[in-house]
């Protein structure tokens, strides 16, 4: 694999090989959440995009500076809105507690969820334009906490798990397929509140230019230390050109190629420690007691129920724990790329693709489940050109002119779709465990 | 007088599209619930299928429009559709071929029925994208309106003019002509009623002499005719792009789960309540409470309790809902 991501490097651009480097580590880390769900427990999570857009989430309110002008003008809507869900919800673990389960119950609790989001709605709804009209260009929304954005990543796994455990009390006892649906459904209800609360998140309005946790390539461009490094490394390349002035150029062309690379560089740091540190808890996890009591559980609710173990609560436990390495995945994500686009996270990307690199990596096992990020990432973003390549060679006799030809290499980007499905359908059909099966040593 | 105008604001904004959209859902719904009833999985590719048979109902109104064929007032696509249906179905038997057949041979669990069929989304995806484009594409023909707002106004002297477009007319004409037939079939044919043997106890279904073979392949023929006219109602309707149809999945899936998985008649149902309930919900009622209230009572809000920016959001609670409550749906279909 790395091979395949040097030779990238080589023939394309470090550039490119290093930003499909990073998103293929960032990949990894979600399909290691879904894979600690499905691989160590069976349970189908089809609800990845909403817990990465909630990490990404936890990246914008952590590293954005508050807007103090838009709390001012509607802090206290918002606050006054929160303390009402907060009492909402008191009332209602109340009401459970004390009342016997009748129909009365039932339709008290409706009717106080019916009205208090009314009621909340018409509160808040002032105090939500006002933020909004605090200069819209820019910022209208209250802004986050201004801490580096390196919090975010923890912060992120606490949204996702948070969220995980709302859906995992509600949704957990379905069947698998419905478990699919649910979450699916769910996480799309999650990016409809994203994109349209725009107090919260600027909604479709994007939040852009994030804090980093890494250099600035403009202020690499002007450090002298960094400039020299490249000299250093280029020196072979350099002492070629005798005329000065050629020099400058061409040593100037490398330093701003240089510094890209170099941020790339840190971030993929940043981004293989997360992997290695989650690589070394999953594996501790999964040869531990605890590994050994969710694949009875797994494979065998009922005999690991009759042992005494409590199925329902291992499930929402893992459930929540998968979702939160989504949710540092997707904080990671907003990092790197410096901006928040609720718009962009879309079912075929966040959670199909994931699936198939949890299937094509082999479910049950963590180095099945990095190398699936690697290997499905990696065509995913190669597959145009790959398929530019076979399009030209398979019609290399046809004149360029010709509308067959013409079409297909014009609708080049939806090869990739294609290559996916028949991976996903010949590993499911040929080799149903993946690539790398679960291996389970008994010591 | 007042009261009328009311009433005709809530036909033109509420009642009709919802409808409209209503028979759209139902049809994919049932589609669904007939795969999810016989063939025991949840068909991921629902969306994605009802794409490629619309595409192949807009290549042949291409075509039947490049000949100079067309039916006068009525869309040229009524001329294609059944041309549409026999290519979907002999896509849809194709990767039943190569595909499906393979684990119901084995008896795979559903889980993995329905990671195999997100492979077929994929490749369908690519398919129509391929083959037609992602771009959003109109092809109605013929009359637009039955009734123009205008027109209206003047004819009754009202207020609130009616607009009924000619393809909303014939989605809910076909989807009822459509739904009465399979009903018919499903409940009053020998096929039908094995078909639904079959659905209840697979393995009584074939010691008394069915054909699974048979079964599946009529279910597949079915499937194909719903998802095509499905797919090339709500393309005429609004316009056929594959991103809509794909995310079109979500509400015909809670569409066929509100109504109780497993049984049509629930599906059709469940997909007028998802509609109805996804237009009510985001309607402003400030022109409404006008008409209806006097003056000194008249809203200065738009009344409307969600934005319709939740519109989608307001289909999925309600079937989280029902998961939660009541997992059979609406009118009892296969128990989770």
């Amino acid at each position: 694999m790395m091979v395949l991501i040097f030779m990238v490097g080589i023939f394309q651009s470090w550039n490119i090989a290093l930003s499909i480097f990073n998103l293929c580590l960032i990949s990894a880390v979600m399909t290691m959440g879904a894979n600690i769900q499905w691989g160590y427990a069976g349970l189908i999570n089809f609800g990845i995009m909403g817990y990465t857009a909630l990490g990404g989430l936890a990246a914008v309110l952590i590293s954005v500076d508050p807007v103090q002008e838009a709390w001012r003008a509607g802090g206290f809507d918002i606050l006054m809105s929160l303390w009402l869900i907060v009492v909402m919800v008191l009332v209602i673990r109340f009401i459970l507690k004390r009342f016997e389960k009748s129909k009365i119950r039932t339709y008290s609790i409706a009717a106080i969820i019916i009205s208090g989001i009314l009621l909340i709605r018409f509160s808040a709804e002032p105090g939500i334009e006002a933020i909004e009209a605090v200069d819209p260009a820019k910022t209208g929304f209250l802004g986050g906490f201004g801490l580096p954005i390196i919090f975010s990543w923890i912060v992120g796994a606490l949204f996702a798990g948070g969220l995980a455990f709302i859906v995992g009390k509600v949704a957990l006892g379905l069947r698998a397929d419905y478990l699919a649906i649910a979450t699916l459904l769910i996480s799309e209800i999650v990016i409809a509140i994203i994109k349209h609360e725009d107090w919260l998140t600027r909604g479709v309005k994007n939040v852009i230019g994030l804090k980093r946790p890494a250099p600035y390539e403009v202020d690499l461009q002007t450090t002298d230390w960094f400039i020299k490094l490249v000299e250093k490394f280029n020196s072979g390349k350099l002492s070629v050109i005798d005329n000065l002035a050629d020099r400058q150029a061409a040593l100037n062309q490398l330093v701003i190629e240089g510094s890209s690379v170099f941020v790339k560089l840190c971030y993929s740091g940043l981004f293989l420690i997360v992997v290695i540190i989650l690589l070394i808890l999953t594996q501790k996890a999964l040869y531990s007691p605890w590994g050994r009591m969710m694949r009875a559980i797994r494979d065998n609710e009922e005999a690991a129920n009759a042992m005494g173990k409590n199925v329902v609560k291992q499930h929402l436990l893992i459930f929540i724990l998968g979702s939160a390495i989504v949710g540092i995945a997707g904080a990671m994500l907003v990092t790197q790329d410096g901006l928040f686009t609720p718009g962009s996270y879309r079912p075929m990307r966040y959670t199909f693709l994931i699936w198939v690199m949890v299937i094509v990596g082999g479910s049950g096992n963590n180095f099945g489940a990095i190398l699936g990020g690697f290997v499905v990432w990696f065509l995913w973003i190669e597959a145009a050109p790959i398929s530019l390549f076979l399009i030209n060679f398979f019609t290399a006799g046809i004149p360029e002119t010709n509308a067959l030809k013409a079409h297909l290499i014009e609708s080049v980007p939806y090869f990739r779709f294609l290559m996916m499905g028949l991976g996903l359908l010949f590993i499911m059909r040929y080799r149903p465990k993946g690539i790398l099966p679960e291996k389970i040593e008994i010591k | 007088m007042d009261f009328i105008n009311a009433i005709i604001l809530l036909l033109n904004y509420i009642f009709i599209p919802a409808l409209t959209y209503g028979s759209q859902l139902a049809l994919g719904a049932i589609f669904v619930t007939l795969i999810y009833g016989i063939l025991r999985f949840a068909n991921f590719a629902t969306g994605d299928m009802m794409s490629f048979g619309t595409m192949t109902t807009i290549l042949f109104t291409w075509y039947f429009q490049s000949l100079g064929v067309s039916l006068g007032v009525l869309p040229t696509a009524l001329l294609a559709i059944p041309f549409g249906i026999i290519f979907m179905i002999f896509y849809m038997l194709l990767i039943d071929k190569f595909v499906f057949k393979y684990y119901r041979h084995q008896k795979s669990p559903p889980v993995q029925f329905a990671m195999v069929s997100i492979g077929v989304m994929f490749v369908t995806q690519a398919v129509v994208r391929i083959i037609i484009g992602p771009a959003d594409r109109r092809f109605f023909d013929g009359e637009k309106f039955i009734i123009k707002a205008r027109e209206f106004k003047e004819m009754t002297g009202l207020n609130e003019g009616l607009a009924l477009k000619s393809t909303q007319v014939i989605t809910i004409f076909v989807t009822i002509v459509l739904v009465s037939l399979l009903f018919w079939f499903l409940n009053r044919t020998k096929t039908g009623k094995s078909m639904k043997a079959y659905s209840d106890n697979e393995d009584l279904a074939l010691l008394s002499g069915i054909d699974p073979k048979k079964i599946v392949l009529v279910t597949w023929i079915i499937a194909g005719i719903l998802a095509t006219i499905g797919g090339a109602l709500y393309g005429l309707d609004k316009s056929f792009k594959p991103f809509t149809y794909f995310n079109n999945m979500l509400p015909i899936f809670a569409a066929a789960i509100v109504g109780g998985i497993g049984n049509p008649f629930g599906a059709f149902l469940g997909g007028y309540v998802i509609a109805f309930s996804e237009i009510l919900l985001t309607y402003a009622y400030k022109k409404f409470f006008m008409y209806i209230l006097p003056e000194s009572m008249e809203p200065n809000s738009l009344v409307q309790l969600l934005s319709t920016d939740y519109k989608f959001a307001v289909s999925f609670s309600i079937l989280v809902i029902v998961l939660i409550y009541r997992p059979s749906g609406i009118f009892k279909g296969k128990v989770l």
